[in-house]
Parts: C-alpha cells; structure tokens; sequence
C-alpha cells in the first residue's frame, strides 16, 4: 500500500484527481476575474451616473441649444445652456499645452535615450519624474503669479487671467509624462537595431529619428494619447490661472472657463441637490468624457494604420 | 606563435587592409592580444575559433563598432589601403569608416520600413534624395543578393514579413547599396535554416570578386567552403593565418590541428 502523500502530490502508479487542488484553482481564477470586472464595473458606473443625471438636464433643456448656443451662463437668470463656451475654452488651453509637452517631451526623450551619458540619465530622470509630482494647485499659482507677470511684460495687455499662460504651465506640467515614456518606447527597441543604423554609417540623430522612433511608434503613440488626455482634463491649473469665466472664444489672450474649471466652481458652490444648476455638471461631465474618448478612438486608429505601414 | 604564409607577403599591393599589433579592451579585460593580419582584397578572408576567442570583437574594430559603448580601447592599427589610413586614429571618423566598410549582423536586423527604403537607409543617410539614383542602387543592391526576383513586386512591403533568410539577404543589400569596400559578416547564418544559410553562401562566394569579405563563423564547413584565407584565434589571440587550404589540409599549428578536427572546442 502507498504512503500517505501530501494532495499536491501523485503517488506513483495511481494517476488521481484532488478535489482540493481543483478548488484552489478555481478560487484563485475566480479572484482574478472578479479584480478584472471590478475596474470595468467603476468606469461602467461611472457612465451610467453620467447619462442617468444627462438624461434629467436634456429634457429641460435640448441638444440643439446645447450644442449651438453660444454662451454658458446657466446660472443667471437670463440661462443659456450652450457647451461651445467650454469646449472652446478646453480645446485652446489644451492645444497650447500640447504645442510645449509634445516638442520638449520627445526631443528630452531622444536625448536621453540616445544621447545622454548613463550618469546624466540617472541623475536627471529622478527629477523629471519629481516635476509630475508636483501638486497641480501649485502649477496654478505658478501659472498665475510667476508665468502670467513675465508674459505681461512681452504682451503689456495681457488680462491677469488668460488661457496662454495656463495652457503654457500646464504643458510644463505634462512634459514628465510624456517623455519618460516615450523614452522608456525608445530604450525597448533592440540595439541591434541601433548597431544596424550605426554600422550604415548614420549619425546618432539620424538613428534616433529614422530607425529608433518608427520602432517605438506604438509606445509614442501611447505617450502622447496620455498627454492628450492629462491637458483635456486637467482642472486645478486652469480653474486658478485662466479665470472660470465662460467665454467664447479661439485667442489664448483672453480670459476662459474649460469644461473641468466650470465643474470646480459650480460643484464648490451651494446648489441644491437636482436643481438644473446641478445637473449641468453631468452633462459637462458627459461632454467631457467624449472628448477624451474620442482622443484615445484617434490615438487607437493612428496605432493601427502606422502598425500596418511599418 | 603565428605564422604568415611567405608568398602572401610578397604580394603586398593586394592588400585591403593591415592589422599590426591590434589589442583591444572592454574596461579592464584584454579581449584582443596583438594581433597582425591581413586582409586579401577582394578576397573572403574567414575567422574561426571557440565561443569567446574574440572574433567577433575583432571583426567590430573594422567599423569601429565598439565606440559605441563607453569603456572600450583599442591599441594598434588597421591599416586601410589605398589610402593608407589607420581608422582606429584618434583623428578619424567612425561615421567616414562606416561609410565605406559595411556589415551584416549575426541575428537579421532589418529596419521597421519598407524593403526598399531598408536597402536605401545607407544612401539617404548619405544625403542622397533623387528617385532615380535610388531606384538604381536599390534594384541593383536587392539583384546582387539575390533577392529582387522574389521582392521587386512588392518593394513597398514591410521588411519584417520576409522570411529570415529574406531578411538577412536584404540586410546584405542593405550594406551593399553603399557599395562599400569591406563587408563585414557577423556569423550571417547561424539563426538561418540549412536551405538559407546554402543561399546565403552562395551569394556570399558571389560577392567575392566584387568586395573584400570579412566573415566570422562558428561553422569550420563554411569557412572551408566559402573562404580563401582562414585565422584561427583563440582566446584572444591570432593563433594561425593562412590560405584555407593549408589550414584545413596541413595546418602548422598543433592547437589549429586540434580544433579543426574537433578534437577540442
């Protein structure tokens, strides 16, 4: 007769089935899917919280208007519900940003990825990494009290609140994002790929741009689809620095209000719970969740079609 | 130690390339030990040997290669004729160097383009941007490696959905489009299957008038087939040059004797 053996053990000649062993597994499997589903659940609560309380603002107020009224002044007496306002307002302090992160970003990332010494790359990757933990409250007041000054100076009719400098700040703010990743894209790409550029006699910016980065197309993609949607929806820099004024309008000179800066400031206020003031906040909130949807759609088409050429 | 065949020496003007009194370091580690040779223009000269002789390290001081790294020294010169240049020179480019000695690597490595702009990466990085001159080399590149029956159709492709003997034929034209003056292979078939690593040699033999070939293999049936001088290094140092022949027939060297029979390594 065989010896008593642990579960997790055959004995020899007697192939057999634990019950226990089978159990194990299936909760294990069970926990993992259930961590899964639990991030799925929160965004599809999310959108479900959003269109639920939309659903309320839309039959007090229609698309139409919504999307073609030109000014957002919900809640004055004389109430216009049009979101062109914000969007405009997110759209230019977002362009502008991106106009300084996605430049500075890759040409940091290529430097360090190809260029730096490893001691340079060790000491100054730590302190990029440090100017994306700075709080964002205080990119604000940077924007507002330090940025906005020295533009007042090359531009002497510059309104103390303005989308330029807030949109200046902010992609000072998301350049860390961006190029630690791109950079991390570009250092995954194999070095004989590297050695093969080098040995057809090309210059290290030439291997850089020409073979290192086509390579790394896909995780620069993702790089920049982040930064993208840091600008879209960041809040706190453009709520302090750019004036919470609803304002239509395309010139980063003047003073506005973003879908996110509009939601601080009403959600700061006291308004009663179900009024339609309350209620625009989701449908901005809803507004804005597009937007980023429709940035990471793009992002997702670009990686594909650049996948299909290289 | 080494010995140089007598007749070779006289023939000096055929020259390629002189190495004299080559060593080189990674660091602290001395991976080549003065080494002298010399490269037969337009001839396929083979290095052989066990893993970590150094005769890949040896091969990648010819384009400068290890300046890549921090660390690396070298000692010694190679010689470069006509021109009668050391390229290891403080004062010389590795960028010039590279400009005019090519090589193809152990593992293809094509770059994530099409075929054609792979074979015409050296050209553009040479500033060369008219179509037609391009479209000349990259044809003629793609028919000297044998590969532009099988690709001329679709040229605009992606390299990577070549097979691997493909892509290390177009990893040749890619170091051919230049129209260098050395190639230099880095075991080109040692991550190829039987029926490419035969095509592979072919088109290697092929070249042979056309370029001075530098090959490192692992494989003593390759250097025998496709070479017509053999070096046998080992650990670092140049045991035996001569033509293949002799050292595969009669080689004067015990050690050389021993790894070519398989007796060792």
């Amino acid at each position: 007769m065989a010896a008593e053996s642990p579960d997790h053990m055959t004995d020899p000649g007697k192939l057999g089935y634990s019950i226990r062993r089978h159990l194990h597994e299936r909760f294990i499997e069970v926990l993992l899917f259930l961590s899964a589903v639990l991030s799925v659940a929160i965004m599809l609560a999310i959108i479900v919280m959003l269109v639920k309380e939309s659903v309320v603002f839309f039959q007090h107020v229609s698309l139409w208007d919504f999307l073609t009224d030109t000014q957002w002044t919900p809640l004055f007496d004389d109430a216009h519900y049009g979101i062109l306002p914000l969007v405009a307002g997110t759209v230019v302090s977002s362009l502008i940003a991106l106009l300084v992160a996605l430049p500075l970003g890759t040409i940091i990332a290529i430097y360090l990825s190809e260029f730096a010494p490893f001691t340079i790359r060790e000491i100054s990757k730590p302190f990029l990494e440090l100017l994306g933990g700075i709080p964002t409250v205080v990119y604000g007041y940077f924007a507002l009290l330090f940025v906005t000054p020295m533009l007042q100076i090359i531009f002497p009719e510059l309104p103390g609140f303005n989308l330029l400098s807030a949109g200046l700040v902010m992609g000072i703010m998301i350049i860390p994002y961006v190029s630690s990743m791109t950079e991390d894209a570009m250092r995954a790409v194999p070095m004989n790929l590297r050695e093969g550029s080098y040995a057809m006699g090309a210059t290290r910016l030439q291997t850089a741009i020409r073979v290192v980065m086509p390579a790394a197309f896909s995780g620069i993609a993702a790089a920049y689809i982040l930064g993208i949607s840091r600008a879209v929806g960041e809040t706190m820099v453009v709520a302090i620095a750019a004036g919470m004024q609803p304002n239509l309008t395309w010139n980063p000179m003047e003073p506005a209000a973003t879908i996110t800066a509009y939601i601080v400031q009403v959600s700061l206020g006291d308004l009663p719970h179900g009024s339609i003031g309350y209620q625009t906040i989701f449908a901005a909130g809803l507004t804005l969740l597009i937007l980023t949807l429709i940035f990471n759609i793009i992002g997702h088409l670009l990686r594909k079609r650049y996948r299909e050429i290289y | 130690m080494m010995q140089i065949d007598q007749g070779a020496v006289s023939e000096q003007i055929q020259y390629k390339s002189e190495v004299k009194n080559l060593s080189f370091f990674y660091g602290g580690f001395n991976a080549l030990k003065n080494i002298n040779m010399v490269l037969h223009d337009k001839k396929i000269t083979a290095l052989i040997g066990p893993s970590g002789c150094g005769k890949s390290t040896f091969l990648r001081c010819f384009n400068r290669m290890h300046d890549l790294y921090p660390g690396n020294r070298y000692q010694g010169e190679i010689i470069l004729h006509p021109d009668n240049v050391n390229i290891l020179a403080q004062n010389v480019d590795p960028i010039e160097v590279r400009m005019r000695i090519s090589m193809v690597f152990q593992k293809p490595n094509p770059f994530p383009k099409s075929i054609y702009e792979n074979v015409a990466y050296g050209l553009r990085v040479r500033g060369i941007k008219q179509r037609a001159i391009l479209d000349e080399c990259v044809e003629s590149a793609l028919r000297n490696s044998a590969l532009w029956d099988e690709v001329k159709d679709r040229q605009h492709d992606l390299a990577f959905n070549l097979s691997g003997g493909q892509q290390q034929r177009l990893c040749i034209a890619r170091a051919l489009a230049t129209d260098p003056e050395i190639l230099l292979f880095d075991e080109p078939t040692s991550a190829l299957d039987p029926i490419a690593t035969a095509s592979i040699e072919e088109l290697i033999t092929d070249l042979k008038n056309k370029v001075t070939i530098l090959i490192v293999t692992h494989n003593m049936q390759q250097a025998a087939r496709v070479s017509d001088y053999t070096a046998y290094m080992y650990l670092g140092e140049l045991i035996e040059f001569n033509v293949t022949d002799t050292i595969f027939i009669k080689p004067k060297n015990k050690q050389t004797e021993d790894y070519i029979t398989g007796r060792f390594g």
